[in-house]
């Protein structure tokens, strides 16, 4: 193994484990977080570190904990709250948006909201229909949060203190399939306001992030094969849309095709259409293209699965047909 | 609050004097709501005033408060000035949630009362969460999270009850049962109508209150304080009391009838608190007449404060979304609530 590696739960382990020692007022908080070690191993051995008030078990009571993890913050905590999968956050729906993303405004500014809420989502590991969904883009729906799609090892270690540092709730959604990617991060401290160009290509823009953003990439790869340059986009940051950096790209390379695998109707792939439609009409060559996830609850047997969601097959197929067209 | 040293009689006066300014502000709103003033949904509080103003003698200033959607009598109680109350029903700039809340979300962060919650239910898991950050931050306050019979059907009741018992907090649940989910009765709702009963199932200290008798609430509220101020975990207390009138402003009442109102009004906590004091001498005719005249100019003063008042500029729509002040390089931003007043 090279000098350096780690694996994307490791870094966001290591994420966590650095936020509480550099300050006292950060907690993890949530199902299995403790004794476990988190449903997916990423908070492994912080009990030991940092004993149970910090490395706090819950009861099962997705609305008491995510709810108590606003009520903490407004208390001058940093709470981090973690919850085992997107499909187990609609419990806790009211508390997001009724409190946590309400509370400064319907206070008028006088009560923000410094919480950060982790949660897995995302198809890929035959878990079937209440373990896999994309929900992101419903959360991305909603004024006052703000939403994050860590698709790197970087992100998954550098994205967790800017967002503690922010005053109001961030929720960070973490693709069930990148926990054991693994490789050598680059160091230093990222962003959470600004989408990335992963590649740079002059003939189609791709448009992913979490777990369609390396998906991007391996299709661009097999488009290079065949001539196609890509410039690909990791949007890292789904709320507040970096819409400069897309559009940037749009007005180089005249096609794009956007990659969620979210549902198609209504979703994120629909509001980043809108709004290239909105803001580089003019730029376009052909039709905004999308490679969503099938209309359907995600299916458990692996073939039906990895029919349902986006796959590089048919990213470079769309891909190809925008820039033909 | 309630001090061992302080005159009965005292106490009496204080929790009339809070009684009376919550009734003559209620009775106040029916008026500016008749006049178009103040729109949206308003819940008024009346009938319920022994249990405001019992509850929040027991509670010291660095005490936090969360509320519901029928809370114009905690936010007075709890000291939050009458002038911004009103001016934020007006819907005006320098109402306590500067026009965003109205009636049903007034907030004071600097008095640590963290607002109400017209989910119902909604405000039990951020009194938790307070009570758990004291417990990280070492101080030694009680959250008290008032909620209605109907919360007690909702699933974040169970849970944070639960929770707070498991982890001890020092939190106070004060459940107003005035027998009506909105305008379905306490049991066509309940299979168990005995609420401490329930709450006593999670292990929770919890017995039931008059909650139509002033002093009786706020000796229950300061005994359960006391409690848990010494470390011994959540108290709940059921306080049986009634709403005098409808749930919101439109309401024809079809669910309960008038000889069960009649019957409840002649419990009036107000009325029975001054005949009470005025048998044991310690209120005179003219004591209640100033005590009145002082009330009325206090409202005088906020309705007219409010009447004044500008409005937010259109052009700060978009404000408190997000906060003002951007994160910072290396250090956590200072509370913006702390900021406030």
């Amino acid at each position: 193994m090279t000098e350096g590696t780690t694996t994307y739960r490791e870094a966001m382990r290591e994420a966590i484990r650095e936020a509480m020692r550099r300050d006292e007022r950060v907690f993890l908080m949530g199902e299995d977080v403790g004794a476990y070690g988190g449903c997916f191993a990423v908070s492994l051995g912080l009990l030991e570190e940092f004993g149970p008030e910090r490395v706090r078990d819950t009861p099962l009571s997705e609305a008491a904990f995510v709810g108590a993890g606003i009520g903490a913050a407004l208390g001058g905590m940093r709470p981090i709250v973690e919850v085992m999968t997107v499909n187990f956050s609609l419990l806790a729906l009211d508390q997001i948006l009724n409190n946590a993303a309400t509370l400064l405004h319907m206070s008028g500014g006088q009560l923000n909201v410094p919480l950060v809420i982790r949660m897995t989502t995302g198809a890929g590991r035959q878990l079937a229909a209440q373990h896999s969904h994309s929900l992101e883009g419903w959360y991305a729906h909603i004024p006052g949060l703000k939403i994050l799609a860590p698709a790197t090892l970087e992100d998954a270690r550098g994205m967790l203190w800017p967002a503690l540092e922010d005053p109001d709730p961030v929720l960070i959604f973490e693709h069930g399939s990148l926990y054991n990617l693994s490789g050598v991060p680059r160091p230093g401290p990222v962003d959470i306001s600004h989408a990335a160009l992963r590649r740079s290509g002059k003939h189609v823009t791709l448009i992913g992030y979490g777990g369609t953003a390396g998906k991007t990439l391996s299709a661009a790869d097999a488009l290079a094969a065949e001539g196609i340059e890509a410039d690909v986009i990791d949007l890292r940051i789904l709320r507040p849309l970096d819409d400069a950096t897309v559009m940037e790209s749009v007005s180089r390379t005249h096609h794009v095709v956007i990659v969620d695998e979210g549902w198609r109707s209504g979703g994120l792939s629909a509001e980043i259409s809108a709004r290239i439609a909105e803001q580089a009409f003019y730029q376009l060559d052909a039709p905004i293209a999308r490679v969503c996830t099938t209309e359907i609850p995600i299916p458990y047997a692996r073939h039906l699965e990895e029919a349902a969601i986006p796959q590089v097959p048919a990213i470079v197929t769309a891909a190809r047909e925008a820039v033909a067209s | 609050m309630v001090s061992k040293g302080r005159p009965r009689a005292s106490q009496h006066s204080e929790l009339l004097r809070q009684m009376l300014r919550i009734r003559r502000f209620e009775e106040r709103c029916v008026e500016l709501y008749s006049s178009e003033k103040i729109r949206g949904f308003m819940h008024l509080y009346i009938g319920e005033e022994a249990v405001a103003a019992g509850v929040c003698q027991a509670l010291t200033p660095d005490d936090a408060v969360v509320s519901t959607y029928r809370e114009h009598g905690h936010a007075l109680a709890r000291g939050v000035p009458a002038t911004a109350i009103m001016a934020e029903m007006y819907g005006k700039a320098a109402g306590c949630s500067r026009g965003r809340g109205g009636s049903m979300h007034l907030y004071d962060a600097a008095r640590g009362f963290y607002g109400g919650s017209a989910i119902v239910g909604g405000g039990l898991p951020l009194a938790v969460g307070l009570a758990l950050a004291d417990r990280f931050q070492g101080r030694n306050r009680v959250t008290t999270c008032f909620f209605g019979d109907g919360a007690m059907a909702e699933g974040a009741f169970h849970e944070c009850l639960n929770l707070a018992a498991l982890w001890g907090l020092p939190v106070l649940f004060a459940c107003e049962n005035n027998l009506y989910a909105m305008g379905t009765a306490l049991a066509k709702t309940h299979a168990q109508t005995d609420l401490a009963l329930r709450a006593a199932g999670y292990g929770i200290a919890a017995w039931p209150v008059d909650g139509m008798d002033a002093p009786a609430v706020a000796q229950a509220a300061a005994r359960a304080t006391e409690s848990i101020r010494a470390g011994a975990g959540p108290h709940f207390l059921e306080l049986r009391t009634y709403r005098f009138r409808a749930h919101s402003m439109y309401d024809p009442e079809r669910y309960r009838d008038k000889a069960e109102v009649e019957r409840w009004k002649k419990r009036d906590p107000i009325d029975t608190l001054i005949a009470r004091m005025t048998a044991a001498q310690e209120l005179t005719g003219d004591d209640l007449a100033m005590l009145e005249k002082e009330i009325v100019e206090e409202i005088d003063r906020a309705v007219a404060f409010a009447e004044q008042a500008p409005i937010e500029p259109v052009e700060d729509l978009t404000r408190f979304v997000y906060s003002e002040i951007p994160p910072s390089g290396g250090t956590m931003p200072a509370r913006r609530a702390e900021a406030a007043s």
